[in-house]
């Protein structure tokens, strides 16, 4: 793999840039792999990256139906953060944050992480008991993690209105400095280009329409392009799909998909240098380096395949960033687009064995998954890597519905994508 | 934008005065006590999440306030019918 560098720009510099390096191959799969993952997002990307990279194991295909990166990576707003509430959660979203602290070094590959602080805000006495007790736990587990009052919040965001004017006034907010926003698509691209220079095969445009299973053990998968394609062990990471795959292994997941939607307005000069996210009012927003404000909104209420979300919900969103940023009113929104996301009863991800062996399902992670892709990858590998689950995957098994150990992350989910 | 005829206004409206509450015809165990945790668990927590025909319980919340079911295509989002609560659809899912 060509190493990027400051000096390698100035060297192609002089051949006019035209001789770049292809970023991945474009193979034509084996006949069997030791390990199949189906779906080319950031968690099946950074998957396959760390099956290579920490174990050895380069004999992978990825199998994506479209385009590597272009579903719900393509679609989420960016935000990364890890003050999740129960041990299990904060221990799993931490373990991402460490990896990304150190993601564009590792990739050699920009990821643009940027820990420039998550707001989440609390306009009522509940928000702020309910954002104490979640600070508290956050620091025991040793994330960072403080508690705002609006002259503090105020100092971070001046243009947010913080007064006692509002609707819903801003009573406080949880303040997690090292959350920020990561550029998405070069998360997808640098694993992808990681795992391709181990040897993995990214194989794209290519649907799986089948599991082949003998004995309730997987051996391979059926495709459109390419025929049956044999693997030793097989991991489905295909978010919003997740149902569709699991009903071809046979079983059911508690999952339902929801239209998730998001927007960009047009390009302005920086105002905005955090994350401010609210529960209440519904809404969060952040400033893009283009200078485009990212603003996402809440879920569809109804079941949906259709990629496109409802115009009442951007309506929704739109008045709580412009009850919380009067400033904003006259900015134009350039683009509007849904995503998938499969959520789960507890909000919860799924990252667990299946009633089928050696078919694993790392799914579920609902409307705040970018946030763990290397972190979700990196235990996914390992568990898909020696057959039994990593101990921070363990408590996110499937079963869980069944004996009733579910991890209820309602509140720091929430709309807090 | 959903335009959704209310069975029990018979009358056609917005979406925002409706709200989804869900899978519809989910029955509830008849003896809790004699379900395993397998069963109780599927009867809590696992949904139907087709991509295609769905039936689904829904609420006119800013209207009537009364519930009735929608057989809908979770693809297109095309409504196929309403029905009232007891009634059973006409058009099925698989």
């Amino acid at each position: 793999m060509q190493q990027y560098s400051g000096f390698g720009l100035l060297k192609h510099s002089l051949s006019h840039h035209e001789n770049w390096q292809r970023v991945w191959r474009n193979p034509t799969p084996k006949k069997k792999y030791d390990v199949i993952i189906i779906g080319g997002g950031g968690h099946g990307l950074a998957t396959a990256y760390y099956l290579a990279k920490e174990h050895g194991v380069t004999n992978v295909a990825v199998i994506e139906k479209g385009y590597l990166g272009g579903g719900n990576t393509a679609r989420n707003t960016t935000i990364v953060r890890s003050n999740y509430l129960w041990d299990e959660a904060a221990h799993l979203y931490e373990h991402a944050m460490g990896l990304w602290e150190g993601l564009s070094q590792d990739l050699n590959y920009n990821v643009m992480f940027s820990q420039r602080g998550v707001l989440n805000l609390g306009h009522t006495l509940q928000d702020m008991r309910d954002i104490e007790r979640r600070v508290n736990a956050n620091r025991l587990n040793g994330i960072d993690g403080e508690v705002l009052d609006p002259k503090q919040i105020k100092e971070i965001v001046p243009h947010m209105d913080c007064s006692e004017n509002t609707r819903y006034p801003i009573m406080g907010a949880s303040w997690q400095p090292r959350g920020g926003v990561a550029r998405h698509d070069a998360v997808a691209w640098g694993f992808a280009r990681g795992a391709d220079a181990y040897g993995v095969d990214l194989i794209q445009q290519t649907e799986v329409t089948d599991l082949i299973i003998e004995d309730g053990t997987i051996t391979g998968v059926k495709t459109n392009r390419y025929g049956d394609i044999m693997a030793d062990r097989v991991g489905s990471v295909v978010a919003g799909n997740s149902g569709v795959v699991a009903k071809m292994a046979g079983f059911d997941l508690p999952l339902e998909s929801h239209p998730l939607q998001a927007l960009v307005s047009e390009p302005i000069k920086p105002i905005l240098d955090t994350v401010v996210m609210s529960n209440h009012v519904h809404g969060y927003v952040s400033q893009s380096d283009k200078g485009d404000l990212v603003i996402g909104a809440g879920i569809d209420g109804y079941n949906g395949y259709g990629q496109r979300g409802s115009y009442p919900t951007i309506e929704h969103t739109i008045q709580a960033i412009v009850e919380l940023f009067p400033i904003f009113s006259r900015v134009r929104m350039n683009r509007q687009w849904g995503g998938i996301v499969d959520t789960c009863p507890d909000a919860c991800p799924i990252i667990s064995k299946t009633p089928v062996k050696n078919l694993f399902f790392n799914c579920g992670w609902g409307t705040g998954g970018f946030k763990a892709t290397p972190g979700s990858g990196n235990v996914f590998a390992a568990s898909l890597a020696k057959g039994e689950m990593h101990p921070l995957a363990e408590p996110f098994s499937m079963f869980r519905f069944h004996n009733g150990a579910l991890i209820d992350e309602h509140g720091a989910a929430g709309v807090a994508h | 934008m959903f335009h959704i005829y209310c069975p029990h206004c018979a009358e056609y409206r917005e979406e925002e005065e409706f709200h989804a509450k869900g899978q519809a015809h989910i029955a509830r165990p008849l003896d809790p006590e004699a379900c395993s945790d397998k069963e109780w668990g599927e009867y809590l927590f696992f949904r139907k999440n087709p991509r295609g025909l769905h039936h689904e319980l829904w609420v006119h919340a800013a209207g009537c306030r009364k519930f009735f079911n929608m057989t809908r295509d979770t693809q297109t989002y095309e409504i196929k019918e309403v029905y009232k609560i007891g009634e059973q659809p006409s058009v099925v899912a698989e």
